[in-house]
């Protein structure tokens, strides 16, 4: 066997290797590297204590705004969570549209305190004209 | 392959090829970025913070493409030791890192209107900022190797290990919850989420990206040649002398 086929087999050794120590260390680490839970994910098992992300589609109209607090209801399709902030919106925060709360989930009450909101963004790119064109022929509902 | 692995003959070619690339990169990405700073619509929810896709995207595609390209150059030199091969590498890895960076500032700069954050720890953003430090580190460890006139075996083995970090890359936003969006644009498929008018200047900015990453890379390796020769050259003057 030449050198360099040796050198050849060695790399595609190594790079096996490498990659099934990825996927093991990947099964692992599984739900840790999540960003947040959805409301399917809280609703089995005891309600965390810890302070956790939330995430999910804002339910329509589920908004009400009482002064500097606002409440809506966070929603999978499946379930959903009630939550209550107070401070600053971003921009893109609105109904039907992604959203990521930072906080407490309340054991008692199942309501969750948001200290930080974060809207999240969808991978669908369009002119305002052509999502207006859709929303009237049903194609897609108000920002989604 | 192996033909084309003789300096002499790269250079060659190079010097022809160089200027063409760099020229269709350079009127690829002004058309591409005129229109989409200029004359196409802005987005139905973004508004004009959409434009910044038109910088952030061919970034992070060059960014993650040409981390792949840096290591085929690296297992290239591992393997078959074509001299060309790690002056490839060499050359791949600043250009990489910088479009890298592109990537993280521009999408930073994204982030702040649309999330309302700069930054999060999700594994998107976390994987395309190791994806960063994997370059600085083969900067660094190849500087040295180059320094000391060796071969460049470490820094091979450190671009081939990191290359792991390219599918984490391409499906974090499939295997985690991120806030990062999924992809908008299947090459495998070859559907997009993104309308034609916005769709088109993305592609022109790609293509013009690409071409200019390669013209870099291009030019790099012509340098680093002739400085290879103008060493040798005053190494032999420098015998002559003593």
């Amino acid at each position: 066997m030449k050198a360099k086929h040796q050198r050849l087999w060695l790399v595609v050794g190594a790079l096996t290797a490498l990659g099934g120590a990825g996927v093991l260390a990947f099964s692992t680490l599984g739900e840790k590297a999540t960003y947040f839970y959805a409301p399917s994910d809280l609703a089995t098992g005891p309600a965390p204590t810890d302070a956790i992300r939330l995430g999910g589609m804002v339910e329509k109209g589920s908004i009400q705004r009482d002064g500097e607090t606002i409440r809506f209801v966070v929603t999978d399709m499946a379930k959903t969570v009630p939550v209550t902030y107070t401070g600053i919106l971003p921009d893109l925060f609105r109904e039907g549209q992604g959203v990521i709360a930072e906080g407490r989930i309340d054991p008692a009450t199942g309501t969750f305190t948001a200290e930080t909101i974060l809207a999240k963004h969808d991978e669908k790119y369009m002119p305002p004209e052509v999502a207006g064109a859709m929303k009237k022929t049903g194609a897609v509902t108000a920002g989604n | 392959m192996h033909r084309y692995a003789n300096p002499t003959r790269f250079l060659k070619i190079a010097r022809v090829v160089t200027p063409i690339v760099a020229l269709l990169g350079l009127a690829l990405t002004a058309a591409g970025l005129w229109i989409g700073l200029f004359a196409s619509p802005p987005d139905y929810q973004q508004g004009e913070s959409v434009r910044i896709m038109y910088v952030h995207v061919p970034a992070a595609w060059l960014g993650a493409g040409g981390y792949m390209s840096l290591a085929i150059a690296s297992a290239t030199a591992l393997i078959w030791r074509h001299p060309l091969a790690t002056i490839a590498a060499r050359a791949i890895a600043p250009a990489g890192a910088a479009f890298t960076a592109i990537c993280l500032i521009s999408g930073s700069l994204w982030g702040k209107p649309t999330w309302g954050t700069y930054w999060v720890w999700d594994a998107r953003l976390t994987s395309m900022l190791v994806l960063l430090f994997l370059y600085l580190g083969y900067l660094a460890l190849s500087a040295s190797e180059a320094e000391k006139g060796g071969e460049a075996r470490a820094s091979s083995i450190l671009a081939l290990v990191g290359v792991i970090n390219l599918p984490i890359i391409k499906y974090s936003v499939e295997w985690w919850n991120t806030l990062h969006q999924g992809s908008s644009i299947s090459v495998v498929n070859a559907s997009s989420k993104i309308a034609p008018e916005l769709l088109t200047p993305l592609l022109l900015s790609v293509a013009g990206f690409s071409f200019l990453f390669a013209a870099i890379v291009l030019m790099r390796m012509r340098a680093m040649l002739a400085q290879s020769r103008v060493d040798a050259r005053s190494r032999r003057m420098a015998e002559a002398l003593a």
